[in-house]
């Protein structure tokens, strides 16, 4: 019987992954309201970027964007993910339609000059990749409730704290579209095909809406 | 024809202590490439679970941020503070293959002297480099130098 469930599962991913007409689920809690569904949004932000600007979510009111928790001085996982964002950034480099976003979980030591340093040492653009600071505990409210990843603070973990090495892909309307394991080369891969599946689904959508 | 034995014996005595010293010697080399061996297998098994998550599995580093473990020349100048690096962290700029690094590492304090010496010959007899072999007693006396220039004399 589960192997009968796991082809069918197969089949189903298959199913949503051919075709040309692809698109990506909305994805994150969601309730019913009278006759229609209401999705998990991205709660309201402001936080500072690595160039002293705010960053909130009219930042990203017409484009997509790829969300990620970080710290500097991180050992374990963080340079695996910040080596596959990098990955993804050069493939939509210049592209106005995505952005990303780096939030530390390290406000204490990350100040905006060490995100600045860091962002330059990495070799991205301040407009399209932006590194931002915050209070600690908005910034984990934040990863916990909206983009479903885990932050903490551990003095036994490697550099002081454990968090998910998730990257998730968010849309104009603040919908979570898309969530890929940052620490695993194939599920980035999943994320660079989807990219695009997004940017025209958000294409057509704004052509809809200038011909209305 | 009978005077002639003892000095064959002789000649033939010789000889044979000559061998064996070779021999010892010989082996005393094999033991210490040996050890040198098993150092560098243990390296990379550390290397990996330690190290590898910022310096990538073939020394290169990342971008700005983490320099590489390819500048022989870097090693063997520094190689009395490398183990102090690894203990401790480092948090100062360097210059390596000609590039400005200075992001900082943080240590790892609970790595042994035996450890440190088995990741240190790892790394200086991979990427491309080829040194000695680090003992056990050259990297306790290093970490000693370095505790003491943190604590003060």
């Amino acid at each position: 019987m589960k192997q009968v469930i796991a082809l069918l599962g197969i089949g189903l991913l298959v199913g949503c992954s051919g075709g040309k007409d692809r698109t990506l689920p909305i994805l994150g809690r969601q309730e019913i309201q009278g006759s229609d569904t209401v999705y998990q949004q991205i709660a309201d932000f402001r936080f500072m970027n690595q160039d002293s600007v705010w960053v909130t979510n009219q930042t990203f009111s017409n484009k997509a964007y790829v969300a990620d928790f970080f710290f500097t001085s991180c050992p374990s996982i963080c340079p695996i993910m910040k080596k596959q964002m990098l990955r993804v950034y050069k493939a939509f480099e210049g592209n106005p339609g995505i952005s990303f976003l780096s939030h530390t979980i390290d406000p204490r030591h990350d100040s905006v000059p060490v995100l600045k340093k860091y962002a330059a040492d990495l070799g991205v653009s301040s407009e399209q990749w932006h590194f931002v600071t915050g209070p600690r505990e908005t910034v984990y409210a934040l990863a916990e409730n909206s983009y479903m990843v885990a932050a903490l603070e551990d003095e036994n973990a490697p550099g002081g704290f454990i968090h998910g090495g998730h990257f998730i892909l968010v849309d104009e309307n603040r919908h979570i579209r898309g969530i890929y394991d940052g620490t695993e080369e194939a599920s980035v891969n999943q994320l660079i095909r989807d990219i695009p599946v997004l940017l025209k689904e958000s294409e057509a959508a704004g052509n809809s809406k200038t011909s209305e | 024809m009978m005077r002639r034995i003892p000095a064959l014996l002789a000649t033939l005595v010789i000889i044979a202590a000559g061998l064996s010293a070779a021999g010892l010697l010989g082996s005393c080399q094999n033991e210490q490439e040996l050890l040198k061996k098993k150092y560098i297998a243990e390296g990379m098994v550390l290397y990996r679970s330690q190290c590898q998550n910022c310096h990538q599995i073939d020394g290169t580093g990342f971008e700005k941020l983490i320099p590489p473990l390819t500048d022989t020349l870097y090693l063997r100048q520094n190689r009395d503070r490398l183990a102090c690096i690894i203990r401790y962290g480092m948090d100062e700029p360097i210059v390596i293959h000609g590039q400005l690094y200075d992001q900082p590492m943080i240590g790892n304090q609970r790595l042994t002297a035996m450890e440190i010496a088995e990741i240190l010959t790892y790394i200086t007899n991979a990427f491309g480099n080829k040194q000695e072999m680090f003992t056990i007693e050259e990297v306790q006396r290093a970490l000693d130098r370095c505790r003491q220039e943190q604590t003060g004399p």
